[in-house]
């Protein structure tokens, strides 16, 4: 210890003071426990260190890249090529196999279904929701409806090139014409097509409605896409109107509002975003969640 | 309750109002407490260090160590016992287990795990006893402490260290051979092939070893250590502790001062302040202070004082495991009195054996087949095409034996056609048929579809049952028909 140059000794405490005094009242001068400084002489030498190995100073354009010239971005990178090692062999066979086969194949299964999960959960949740169930517009993945298709091969064409998607050659193209905005059809017509495309799924029409008027224009209008049982054709992405699962809403309103304002939904085409294992592990994920064919 | 004021210096005011701690330098001891301590320390040092080498023959696939912590497959193996992630609650057992141990423990004896069993103890001792055979007992180590550095000293010293960190890494060693296979382990140790993880959990309990048993020691007890503040919040007047028994041992005089009284017939007391007692306490206790927190009721001391009555011609157990309750009452000129059954030890005695009989009962029951079911929750329900219910639900289904087998999973209440489960094939009767690996959990999505025309109630009680085909083991899990 330095000599005390104010060397009086508190008489209580028989510790000596650093000579400071405030209204009385005597500082004392006990000093820090040896270990307390050797760990903050420590922890600086530590600092030093750091500032050395690792990046630490900001400059004009640019910072100091230290010894060990690491950075987060190289070591996320690092961590991503250790994953896909580390999945390496399972990914290889995902590659590989027939969508068929990895269905059969219960460790195959697992490992597609969990990593289409996870992709789906990040790519496809956001218009599909979390679990698939859809929404107004957006079709549900578990239900067994497929406007374009619910085989292995379609479900994957369907992702690769989307629905709609200009930028994609390959998307799944036509739309529904807009017959009311475009006066192809009268509101009455309209009307009477709705209700008797509702027959179909087990809705009773209204006193009012003209089943034979609303088939006559159907035949007409619709039956090209649609078939003339309604039972929709997947070339075409005319979706079947005898089922239960209605994109739309199955109300004569939502009905009505389809005929008169024609169109569809968009998918972006996913080939190019995503390398086509996580397309494969995705096709699997949906097959699977209850709807495939 | 008479007590019997003592001086101590604690109150006196000039001392400074921090000291560092004084170093302590316990002295040889024999007799019946160090002989059971040697024999403690022998057994669980023995247990620790061997028990990984100890091999149980569990059939193909399974690791052959009696003790395992698997970390890799998350299991733990004991002996014949077998314990998946799933039931860590075991765990909570054995933890409910351990720490009603120890207020029983503490309620027939205070600190005696302290003392006796605890693994700081049992290290502290053995490196003790290391030092002693190298630098000689208490006063010739203080001696040379006090003294110049000498050749033979740095040599004794050096030597002293090596041998500690020997231990230590023995030590840290031992212990990782409970996460692999041991043989295997201590081969890929030395020829450096081992992962690089136990080398460094190694080089941290040989560290941590050195450091506490080393140099530490008593300060663990008395500082670090949470247990003296609880045992001491959970003792009573009727446990047993190392006591000095001040009603036969003041006043205390000097031996031969002693014998003088004695001859003119007078009676001092038998203590002859020959400070024995504290010079063998490992976390360096004057007991003659009265109950200590610092005590770790080792009984070194008793032994010490025995030694000293025995030389004296006084009777022993000047020092002994005694209560509060019986010296007040022998103060007070009363008979002892010995309370082992009191409401407390009851009731740790009782929850010991509850959950220990809970713990047996259920590993009794274990079987080696478990499903359980996970309801999709978004969507809850889908309709289908043609106007059903659907449910989705993922079941797990494990198997725990060590061979794949075939298992079919039947529903109660549905009709075979309306359960479906993803990649499985369908059994004779309609039930879906899934093999499960050897010792593994397999993932299994199910769809149960009702008509929607059956019109089903909003809730409805679905049963899955696990059978395996060959054996027709069951297992069995409960959830929910959802409907609109
Ligand atoms: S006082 Fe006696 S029993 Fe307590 S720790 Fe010291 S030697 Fe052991
Ligand atoms: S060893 Fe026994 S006689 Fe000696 S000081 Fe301790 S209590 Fe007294």
């Amino acid at each position: 210890m330095p000599e005390q140059k104010h060397g009086e000794i508190d008489a209580h405490s028989g510790t000596p003071t650093t000579g400071h005094e405030w209204d009385g009242i005597k500082e004392l001068n006990t000093p820090l426990p040896r270990w307390w400084l050797n760990t903050f002489y420590a922890c600086i030498v530590w600092a030093i260190g750091y500032w050395l190995v690792y990046p630490a100073w900001p400059l004009l354009n640019g910072y100091t890249h230290g010894l060990a010239n690491w950075s987060s971005r190289v070591a996320i990178g690092e961590d991503l090529n250790e994953l896909k090692a580390l999945r390496g062999d399972m990914n290889e066979s995902i590659a590989t196999a027939s969508l068929a086969k990895i269905e059969n194949s219960p460790e195959l299964l697992a490992f597609a279904r969990a990593q289409g999960s996870a992709a789906f959960a990040l790519h496809c949740s956001t218009c599909h929701g979390a679990g698939g169930q859809g929404s107004k517009g957006y079709p549900n993945l578990n239900a067994d409806r497929w406007i374009w298709g619910g085989t292995l091969e379609a479900i994957q064409t369907t992702i690769t090139h989307g629905v709609r998607w200009d930028a994609d050659p390959e998307t799944h193209a036509s739309a529904m014409p807009a017959f009311g905005r475009d006066s192809l059809l009268s509101k009455s017509e309209i009307a009477n097509v709705a209700d008797y495309v509702r027959t179909w799924s087990g809705n009773a029409p209204p006193q009012s409605a003209d089943l034979a008027e609303g088939q006559r224009l159907f035949g007409q209008n619709c039956a090209t896409c649609h078939g003339e049982d309604g039972k929709g054709n997947v070339e075409l992405g005319a979706p079947n109107l005898t089922t239960q699962v209605w994109l739309y809403g199955p109300s004569k309103a939502a009905i009505i509002d389809r005929i008169q304002n024609g169109g569809g939904g968009v998918m972006p085409a996913w080939s190019g975003r995503l390398d086509p294992t996580t397309i494969k592990a995705l096709t699997i994920y949906v097959h699977t969640l209850g709807g495939g064919k | 309750m008479t007590t019997v004021q003592l001086q101590t210096q604690d109150d006196s005011p000039d001392l400074p109002l921090y000291v560092s701690a004084p170093k302590v330098y316990p002295q040889r001891v024999h007799g019946v407490y160090r002989r059971i301590k040697w024999a403690l320390l022998i057994v669980t040092l023995g247990i620790y260090y061997l028990l990984p080498f100890v091999r149980w023959n569990r059939g193909p696939n399974e690791p052959s160590q009696a003790v395992l912590v698997d970390l890799a497959h998350r299991k733990f193996y004991f002996f014949f016992i077998e314990i998946w992630p799933q039931e860590v609650y075991y765990l909570t057992g054995l933890l409910i287990l351990a720490a009603m141990t120890l207020f029983l423990m503490n309620a027939l004896a205070g600190r005696v795990w302290c003392g006796y069993l605890c693994p700081q103890t049992i290290w502290t001792d053995l490196f003790l006893a290391t030092e002693r055979l190298i630098e000689g007992d208490r006063r010739e180590r203080m001696l040379k402490d006090a003294g110049p550095w000498t050749l033979a000293r740095v040599r004794e010293k050096t030597l002293k260290h090596f041998t500690w960190l020997m231990i230590a890494w023995w030590t840290g060693g031992a212990w990782v051979n409970y996460f692999a296979d041991a043989p295997t382990l201590v081969h890929d140790l030395a020829t450096f092939q081992a992962p690089v993880v136990s080398y460094v959990w190694i080089g941290i309990l040989t560290f941590t070893t050195y450091v506490l048993a080393g140099f530490m020691r008593e300060q663990v007890c008395l500082y670090m250590c949470p247990w003296p503040r609880i045992q001491a919040a959970l003792t009573d007047e009727y446990a047993l502790n190392v006591m000095y028994r001040l009603d036969r041992g003041e006043p205390r005089t000097s031996f031969k001062k002693s014998l003088a009284l004695r001859a003119k017939g007078e009676h001092p007391g038998d203590c002859i302040d020959c400070s024995q007692c504290v010079a063998v306490c490992p976390t360096g206790v004057d007991i003659r202070q009265g109950a200590n927190l610092g005590c770790i009721q080792c009984g070194l001391c008793i032994d010490a004082c025995d030694s000293i009555m025995e030389k004296i011609g006084r009777p022993p157990r000047l020092i002994a495991y005694d209560t509060d309750v019986n010296v007040a009452r022998r103060v007070a000129g009363k008979a002892n009195i010995f309370k082992p059954i009191r409401s407390r030890t009851v009731l740790y005695g009782t929850i010991i054996a509850l959950v220990g009989a809970v713990m047996l009962l259920a590993l009794a029951n274990r079987t080696n087949l478990s499903v359980s079911a996970m309801h999709d929750r978004n969507p809850m329900f889908v309709k289908t095409a043609d106007g059903s219910i659907r449910n989705a639900l993922t079941l797990h289904i494990v198997n725990r034996k060590p061979m794949a087998r075939r298992f079919a999973i039947e529903a109660a209440g549905f009709d075979p056609a309306h359960v479906e489960a993803v990649g499985a094939t369908k059994g004779a009767d309609g039930w879906p048929v899934v093999e499960v690996g050897p010792d593994q959990i397999r993932e299994l999505r199910m769809l149960v579809t009702v008509p929607g025309a059956t019109h089903p109630p909003p809730k409805q009680d679905l049963a899955f049952t696990v059978v395996d085909v060959a054996s027709g083991e069951k297992a069995m899990t409960t959830d929910n028909f959802i409907a609109p």
